[in-house]
């Protein structure tokens, strides 16, 4: 069975139930079960219409336990439920209207990754705890408290395409290696919100994604330490998934209206371009930085822009560059180390490099600092 | 999201505020500490922010390679060791600040008297997995 093509349906069968006047912490409980239940009984007979079987047994579950609560509690008010017909509408705008909902401005960052990942992705608590290395009982809190936090916002209101946006880069960009492969949902995710609405940064995203997604398995050596992009191995790119985030680059900056997603994106397609690290257009890449800190600001951008500075006119120029980013931003010792090395500056870059080590903020680029400054401090000796 | 170790120390944090052993305290002082700190375990499991809490025993034996074919040697434990671990919580959280907000609120815990020990902790991140996007 195809899991993928079965949650891609998650978020339609959703808005159906809350459609037909089911609360939304409700029907997304219901739609989990009716995913439960699909898993269990499709591998031996698959229906003809996936999504048509889904709203039902999505429905019935929901009946079951509105009707459940209503017993309990002896109340009445839930039974008018029943007799509500499913009113007509795109389901189309129905996707678009839950991924704002699910990265609602009220959600902390990881509890709107959280129900993004549950209410559009339609993974299960479970997985998600496992992708986030916190226990089930945790991440299922998370996700209620989420879902209680957005119950009354209304379903019908446009949001903030931003919004939406940083919390897929956050599940793109963050996601640790566990049976999930959280990059790849990213991607899924974003590749349906794209097909949702015409918006020139959700391409320009998806671009990002793909061009960088290209070089995954380069990105680590076999014993799993990081490769730079300057030595990666570029045969082993993906040149289809490049080609893929290209042309949707290009098409959303056709558009005219660049944010930050598109300057990025066109960036690791300047990389994906170069047949080899010493052919890259470096040039081009300080002017898409500078594009870059024109939209954000962003010290992050200013230090990564001193990187390039260095690349296209040399070390002194990206050092005179770094001095302009605050010399607290983490990275800021890892870049002087790597413009110090090119210099030629051997001793101090060592020094950096060691410095950079243990500010570090994730295991594998600590080990590859260090083992920077333990090359550099052999070759001083 | 990033997550933090709170650590809790029997030695070798500096002197809290309400400084008394608590093998001195009243028993439903003990309790009532003892309480707060499930309490606190169970309020972060309500927020989505607890990962995981444990208690270690003061002592421990220190164990090291003594070469090819030969059993380890253990030793210890040593009386000059500084610095003690007492235990841990692991929290999951949005922001260094909120870790910080919660690591006051854990030693604020209540010892001798019912009043809040003041103790040291501890907040040290967790080294994460690298970021996919580097440049």
């Amino acid at each position: 069975m195809d899991e993928a093509l079965l949650r891609s349906l998650t978020p339609s069968v959703l808005a159906v139930l809350v459609r037909r006047g089911a609360d939304f912490a409700a029907a997304e409980d219901a739609v989990q079960d009716a995913l439960v239940e699909a898993v269990r009984l499709w591998p031996a007979g698959p229906p003809q219409d996936p999504k048509g079987w889904l709203v039902t047994v999505a429905w019935r579950k929901f009946l079951d336990r509105a009707r459940a609560d209503t017993a309990r509690r002896r109340r009445e008010d839930l039974v008018s439920v029943d007799a509500a017909e499913p009113a007509p509408g795109p389901a189309v705008d129905d996707t678009l209207r839950l991924y704002f909902l699910c990265a609602h401005p009220s959600l902390t960052p990881s509890s709107a990754v959280a129900l993004t990942l549950r209410a559009v992705g339609g993974l299960t608590t479970r997985q998600i705890a496992r992708a986030y290395l916190v226990p089930e009982a945790t991440m299922a809190q998370r996700i209620s408290r989420a879902k209680r936090t957005v119950s009354g916002v209304r379903f019908d209101r446009p949001g903030d395409v931003a919004t939406v946006l940083r919390v897929l880069y956050l599940v793109f960009n963050e996601g640790y290696s566990g049976d999930v492969d959280l990059a790849a949902e990213a991607i899924r995710l974003t590749r349906q919100l794209a097909a949702a609405i015409d918006h020139p940064e959700v391409a320009g995203l998806l671009a990002l994604m793909l061009l960088h997604h290209a070089r995954r398995s380069a990105r680590t050596a076999p014993d799993g330490s990081l490769v730079p992009l300057a030595e990666q191995d570029r045969s082993r790119w993906d040149t289809e998934s490049i080609a893929e985030g290209i042309e949707i680059l290009q098409a959303a900056l056709a558009s005219d209206r660049l944010g930050e997603y598109q300057a990025q994106a066109a960036i690791a397609a300047l990389h994906a371009d170069a047949p080899t690290a010493g052919e890259t257009d470096w040039g081009q890449i300080v002017e898409w930085y500078d594009e870059l800190v024109r939209l954000t600001g962003s010290p992050v951008v200013r230090l990564n822009r001193a990187v390039a500075v260095g690349e296209a006119d040399g070390p002194r120029a990206g050092l005179a560059a770094l001095a302009e980013v605050d010399a607290s931003m983490p990275r800021h010792a890892a870049v002087s180390a790597h413009l110090h090395e090119r210099d030629g500056d051997l001793v101090t870059a060592a020094r950096l490099y060691a410095e950079a080590a243990c500010q570090a903020s994730n295991l594998a680029e600590r080990d590859h600092l260090t083992r920077r400054a333990a090359r550099l401090n052999a070759r001083c000796r | 999201m990033a997550k933090y170790l709170l650590l809790k120390h029997y030695r070798g944090a500096p002197a809290p505020v309400n400084d008394v052993p608590m093998n001195q305290w009243e028993p439903e002082e003990i309790s009532a500490h003892v309480q707060y700190m499930n309490d606190f375990a169970a309020r972060l499991e309500r927020s989505g922010e607890f990962v995981d809490g444990q208690a270690l025993a003061p002592e421990g034996t220190w164990v090291r390679y003594d070469g090819e074919g030969l059993p380890p040697v253990t030793d210890g434990p040593f009386a000059e060791t500084k610095d003690l671990i007492a235990g841990w919580m692991v929290i999951d959280v949005d922001s260094h600040e909120r870790a910080v907000e919660l690591a006051g609120e854990l030693s604020a815990a209540p010892g001798a008297g019912g009043k809040p020990i003041h103790e040291w902790l501890e907040v040290r991140p967790f080294l994460t997995a690298p970021p996919t996007v580097t440049e």
